[in-house]
């Protein structure tokens, strides 16, 4: 019963996706005040019905009932409550109702916080929203109805994949979709203005927001998903430039390019079209993920298992998108009014090199992503590109993107003078090469490439607090500078923390690329070992049983100087349905570093296979991570920055 | 025309992804390096131990032949064998190599399926594995009677489709 409700109410979610899509749209092109209106209503009630129906898909879930034949695929009785609840996201067809929910969720948003937006804008952008709903419960109905019926019912599920059955998988996909789903608000507004034909400082100011939102969620998102692959995986590494990892990576690369170029236009109208390009782009890009994660082109961790009905279904849905939209782009494009014009040293040119470095490294990412596709398609070779050239593209393009990083905030709008900055960082520059200087005679010039990367993020991290100092007047009114302090804007606070986020991830990965501690041994009980000055003392493995696995828990004793630092426990799990095996690093983290375990299989009688690390710095990845999420959150509840502020 | 160029490049790319999708390829595939290239040379010991040393002299010349890797504690092998037996009634030879297997217990799978090989061999570290390039097991090659690989199959010959695709790699090394 349940199940035909939420079948139900997905239905209806279309027939108000369809009310919402044509009714604002037609009204807009006719002035049509009464269908413009229809918008609002069918925002909200689209918004109930999807939620109504995700619910129920979330109670059929709960209750394990396995008639449902996503149920019966995806879950077992005995799994956790917390899992058997995520596992609603953590198959294709539920993914798809979390994408569709959220979906809805920002249009009713939009059409309660964008009140003051002029009528037929706002009717656009909720008639775009509304669209892109019709396509994707277009596609779930079709394709992939979660509500399917299984005769007879299974008695017991398949169970989820236990990689997936961990609390960072719990919020993994829904904060990444938000991002991903978040940047289609950017790309209504964006067609929204296509269509108006005008793209005013206002636009701007309505769009950032919207994507700064957007742009958190897809932070914290891949934060998450990179920090679970360090901990769950067991291989020590934090990224890995699969191809989906790199779909979630594009639309953030283009997201935060989008953010820079959107205060030009808010602050000097120039920029528009590429703006306008950059908001289609970054959903476009959002869109080709969950192509590839599903339609079975590329392979990877990710990829759900795939059906050419499916595939075919998302490409077209794709093309009309994302073809119809840049096609709009270059017809509709000519009548946006050029911007004003500015000097080559203002802050608008170093925002500039900001985007031109994002998006051609957004734009190399693509083609190393597809590039095995193309061979293949070309001449039937199979390749693989791999991190050697990724991470090559990185410290090529991001290297320049941390030195104009230095000087753009110090410059000023339309006439800023790089000399008068260039003074201001001299000290910061001075000790930026101290530091290159320090670290290559340290390490008898053996590791030039770290001691770059620590000289980049000490440039960064310095230049920021000296533009904090030189915006407080700490040097020419120190006793007043505290109350400067305070009085700044919260959007101020938030993209020095945002930038000091940068710096503290490039210092992250310097440093525990480079002086991370690795050592594989066989050990038994009572043996001993030196990982980077730590003594680990194993005291053997226990047998224990969890709800739905058996694991072996290996204890160690870590010694450092004669006093105990920690116990790590890393467990090697079998999980029964289905029969999978995970390891379970065991993880100490301090201001400094980590100290990471993972034990393997016993190798022959009582030994174990043992993997240590002391991985230096590695929190700080995170950390930064979270320290631009924070600095999002702070520039967002500045008041000139609300959601639907009036310009 | 610059305004143009996104809408271009996207019309490409959507070119290249239908391509990909209507060509009848398996991602996780691989293509083995060794098509067109003659068989690896080995030497390893019998499973049936009436010659003691087995080596690529051994194979037969002048016919073509199929050479498949399996092993008792393989599943998707159990499923594969009445494939196989069919193939020995076709008259095709069968080399078997049981890859990383006690030759005791591969004995034991042969005793309990029935034996479809002409010739069974124990790789049982797997070195002759890796030189065919085999990732697992099931896995079979199909020579030709100049002894060159023509075609790998990976994972169980089980179904239509699989047994339609070394039918037709079959026929093309018998003419």
């Amino acid at each position: 019963m349940i199940a035909e409700l939420g079948h139900f109410a997905l239905i209806m979610a279309l027939g108000f996706a369809c009310l919402g899509a044509l009714g604002p749209l037609i009204g807009a092109a006719k002035g049509n005040k009464r269908l413009m209106a229809l918008g609002s209503g069918a925002a909200y009630a689209q918004f109930t019905a999807s939620l109504i129906s995700f619910l129920c898909l979330t109670y059929l879930f709960y209750i394990s009932d396995f008639s449902v034949r996503v149920v019966a695929a995806n879950s077992h009785t005995l799994k956790p409550m917390m899992y058997k609840i995520a596992g609603v996201w953590g198959n294709h067809e539920g993914s798809l109702m979390l994408w569709v929910l959220m979906l809805s969720l920002f249009a009713a948003a939009v059409a309660l916080r964008g009140k003051r937006l002029p009528d037929t804008f706002r009717a656009r952008v909720l008639g775009v929203q509304c669209l892109l709903a019709v396509g994707f419960l277009l596609f779930i109905l079709f394709t992939s109805n979660p509500f399917d019926r299984l005769i007879p019912a299974a008695l017991e599920g398949n169970g989820l994949n236990p990689l997936l059955q961990d609390p960072g998988l719990v919020f993994h996909p829904p904060l990444l979709y938000l991002g991903y789903v978040g940047l289609s608000i950017a790309f209504s507004f964006a067609v929204a203005a296509l269509l108006e034909g005008d793209v005013n400082p206002a636009w701007a100011r309505w769009v950032r927001p919207w994507t700064l939102t957007a742009w958190m969620f897809l932070t914290a998102g891949i934060a998450l998903g990179s920090w679970w692959a360090y901990y769950e995986l067991g291989w020590g590494g934090w990224w890995f430039w699969d191809p989906v990892e790199n779909a979630s990576f594009m639309p953030w690369l283009v997201a935060t390019a989008l953010l820079h170029s959107a205060i030009v236009v808010e602050k000097r109208g120039a920029l528009k079209s590429w703006t306008i390009l950059l908001a289609i782009v970054a959903f476009s890009f959002s869109l080709l993920g969950t192509f590839l994660v599903r339609s079975g082109v590329i392979t990877s961790v990710h990829a759900f298992a795939s059906d050419p009905a499916r595939g075919i279904f998302i490409l077209a849905f794709l093309a009309i998108v994302v073809g119809g939209s840049l096609a709009l782009y270059a017809w509709r494009v000519p009548r946006l009014t050029l911007g004003g014009l500015f000097g080559l040293t203002a802050r608008e040119s170093a925002l500039i090199v900001n985007n031109v470095l994002l998006s051609t490294f957004a734009a190399v990412v693509l083609v190393g992503t597809l590039y095995p596709l193309m061979l293949e398609a070309y001449d039937g070779s199979q390749i693989s590109v791999g991190p050697p050239f990724f991470n090559f593209a990185t410290i090529m393009l991001v290297s320049p993107l941390i030195i104009a990083l230095g000087f753009g905030p110090l410059l000023s709008w339309k006439r800023g003078h790089l000399s008068k900055a260039a003074i201001r960082l001299l000290p910061i520059f001075i000790v930026a090469l101290m530091v290159f200087l320090g670290t290559i005679w340290a390490t008898m010039g053996n590791q030039i490439l770290t001691a770059f990367g620590l000289m980049l993020a000490a440039w960064l991290m310095g230049s920021v607090l000296m533009e904090l100092a030189h915006r407080i007047k700490l040097f020419e009114h120190p006793a007043k500078a505290l109350a400067r302090l305070l009085n700044l804007p919260r959007a101020h606070f938030g993209m020095s923390l945002a930038h000091l986020g940068v710096g503290l991830v490039l210092l992250g990965v310097t440093v525990s690329e480079a002086w991370t501690v690795e050592k594989l041994e066989l050990m038994q009980a009572g043996e001993s070992t030196d990982v980077a000055g730590y003594t680990f003392i194993f005291n053997g493995v226990e047998p224990i049983v969890g709800p739905n696995f058996t694991a072996i828990r290996g204890h160690f004793d870590v010694i450092k100087a004669g006093r105990s630092v920690a116990n790590l426990a890393p467990e090697d799990r079998v999980y029964a349905h289905p029969v999978t095996n995970t390891t379970e690093a065991s993880i100490h983290p301090m201001w400094h570093g980590d100290l990471y375990a993972v034990i393997g299989e016993a190798a022959g009688g009582k030994r174990f296979s043992v993997r240590l690390y002391y991985k230096p710095f590695v929190s700080f990845l995170w950390l930064g991570a979270m320290l631009m999420c924070v600095g999002g959150l702070l520039s967002l509840s500045d008041r000139r920055l609300r959601l639907g502020a009036a310009s | 025309m610059n305004r143009f160029i996104p809408f271009i490049s996207f019309a490409g790319l959507v070119i290249l992804f239908a391509a990909m999708m209507s060509s009848e390829r398996n991602p996780k595939e691989l293509k083995s390096a060794l098509i067109d290239k003659p068989i690896p040379a080995f030497s390893l010991p019998a499973l049936i131990a009436d010659k003691p040393i087995i080596s690529d002299s051994d194979l037969p010349s002048d016919t073509p032949y199929i050479v498949n890797f399996f092993a008792s504690w393989c599943v998707p092998c159990r499923a594969e064998h009445d494939s196989l037996i069919n193939l020995k009634q076709r008259g095709i030879p069968i080399i078997g190599v049981s890859y990383k297997d006690t030759p005791q217990a591969s004995l034991r799978f042969l005793n309990e399926l029935g034996d479809p090989y002409m010739l069974s061999i124990s790789d049982e570290r797997g070195r002759t594995g890796i030189d065919f390039g085999v990732t697992g097991v099931p896995e079979t090659f199909i020579v030709d009677a100049n002894g060159i690989i023509r075609y790998r199959h990976w994972g169980p010959v089980v179904g239509e489709a699989a047994l339609a695709k070394v039918f037709a790699a079959l026929e093309k090394v018998e003419q």
